[in-house]
């Protein structure tokens, strides 16, 4: 071994050096995002909400830190001896001159298995047409039977029949008991959903399951289950986990609810919506009856008014005008042709009066006859000491001619 | 429009909704007779209180799949 030469170029310091490999790590694409795995040991976690702890092999440790932002998140309860892989970026502590891993994500060991293991069965059943979204049926929307695929000591069944006392109790709930995690709960899910479909006709199945690990949630990733609600009568909705756990089941299903209780939601109407349309309805029952009868009484009371116009009362009132009138006309023209008859006979009795030689006694004039009553029209029938008869306008009397005289000469003339 | 004859005390909430639907609609679209349409808009109060009655009293009916009575534990629960 050659001596190191004392008179080298220059020294680094500590801290520089330090710093230079810092640098190169951070610079280094693997080590700046790895899975680790490892069994967990020296697990302190520190006052300030930071852990620290070193995983191990048989060959080697790492030490690891875990940020109190991502501390306060990850569900995985973490201790010694446990077995977990780890993401995360490989860094310096320089004041200790120390590699650590700075933890992103944790999860248990064997899930990363796992996980590739549901990625393979998710593309082959995608691939054999499970999940196509023209097989999803429509969930009805007012549901008379809900067939309920879950284990009865979970908090899933108490959220969903909670929510659904709350939402809608006009359904009838049919529970399938089975276990959701375990050997056998694949078959137990399978078969529920089967008996239930057979024996109870529901109208939706809900298949939920309450949070918990990858593992826990594993009966949902199973073939089988996937393959029961794929081929469900009924179509089927999964509340399986929480928001962020998505199953085969959930991809196969009719309609995937983020929890339980999101299930039971979807499932159901809610009974304040319903009794807001059936308010609606009844407005509109009201209301049209209203019209329907202020329409029929402008009818009627258009066809009255015409009753009345055509009444016998109306006929007899109206007749007896019309008879008032004629009467009138009557007894008018009755007093005309009177008047004028009367008039024409005062002229004919007015001229027969005229030609009444009696009449002509009245402006005076007078009859002369003799004593045989022969008219006296001229001198030469009379003469003197005869006895005549005189007869004025209103009798006669007796005369004697005292005198004659001879026609004058103007009355002969006139002759 | 046919009334129906089925009691309403016997129908459930998704049938006498809709019967009350079709009277509504009845009433709406068609000249009816003053007597038909007040025997319909009887009908359609009895079905919109059987609506009603039912949303408020229904109590959630629960049982399980492989007992035809009902679960004594969940029926302690509700």
């Amino acid at each position: 071994m050659d001596q190191l030469s004392l008179l080298g170029p220059f020294s680094l310091t500590v801290t520089e050096l330090t710093h230079y490999l810092r640098q190169l790590f951070e610079s280094d694409d693997v080590l700046q995002d790895v899975w680790v795995y490892g069994e967990i040991s020296n697990l302190t976690r520190h006052t300030s909400g930071h852990i620290y702890f070193t995983i191990k092999d048989s060959g080697a440790a790492l030490k690891c830190v875990i940020w109190k932002s991502l501390a306060t998140r990850i569900r995985l309860p973490i201790q010694n001896g446990m077995a977990i892989e780890a993401r995360g970026a490989i860094g310096i502590y320089e004041p200790r001159g120390e590699y650590q891993l700075y933890v992103s994500a944790v999860r248990s060991a064997g899930e990363g298995q796992l996980y590739q293991q549901f990625l393979k069965l998710k593309a082959h059943l995608e691939a054999e047409g499970y999940f196509d979204a023209a097989h999803k049926r429509e969930i009805p929307p007012h549901p008379k039977k809900i067939g309920v695929v879950t284990s009865t000591s979970g908090a899933a069944l108490q959220d969903i029949l909670n929510t659904l006392r709350k939402r809608y109790r006009l359904a009838e709930i049919v529970l399938a008991p089975t276990a959701v995690q375990g050997f056998e709960a694949p078959s137990e899910i399978a078969g529920a959903i089967q008996r239930l479909n057979e024996r109870e006709q529901p109208d939706v199945i809900l298949l939920a399951r309450g949070g918990g690990s990858l593992e826990d949630l594993w009966a949902f990733n199973d073939e089988r289950v996937v393959k029961a609600v794929y081929n469900s009568a009924a179509p089927v909705i999964t509340g399986v986990g929480h928001e962020t756990d998505f199953t085969l089941a959930d991809f196969a299903s009719d309609l995937r609810a983020p929890t339980p209780t999101a299930a039971a939601v979807m499932a159901t109407p809610d009974s304040s919506d319903l009794s807001a349309s059936l308010n609606v309805l009844q407005t509109r029952l009201q209301n049209q009856v209203e019209n329907i009868c202020a329409l029929k009484r402008e009818r009627l009371a258009l066809l009255s008014r015409r009753l009345r116009q055509n009444s016998p009362l109306w006929q007899v009132q109206s007749n007896r005008q019309r008879l008032d009138e004629l009467a009138a006309r009557c007894s008018r023209s009755l007093n005309n042709s009177l008047k004028l008859r009367r008039a024409g006979f005062e002229g004919t009795t007015q001229r027969l009066w005229t030609l009444n030689p009696f009449a002509t006694l009245q402006r005076g004039y007078a009859i002369v006859t003799d004593e045989k009553g022969k008219v006296i029209s001229s001198s030469h029938q009379v003469a003197v000491e005869d006895k005549i008869k005189v007869r004025v306008s209103d009798g006669s009397f007796g005369a004697k001619v005292t005198s004659r005289n001879e026609p004058s000469q103007e009355e002969a003339h006139r002759k | 429009m046919k009334i129906s004859a089925v009691p309403v005390e016997q129908m459930n909430y998704e049938q006498a909704f809709s019967e009350l639907e079709n009277i509504v609609e009845a009433l709406e679209a068609s000249q009816t007779s003053l007597e038909e349409a007040i025997a319909l808009y009887e009908r359609g109060q009895a079905l919109a209180n059987r609506c009603a009655e039912l949303l408020e009293k229904a109590e959630l009916r629960i049982r399980n799949l492989d007992e035809n009575e009902e679960n004594p534990l969940l029926a302690r629960d509700s």
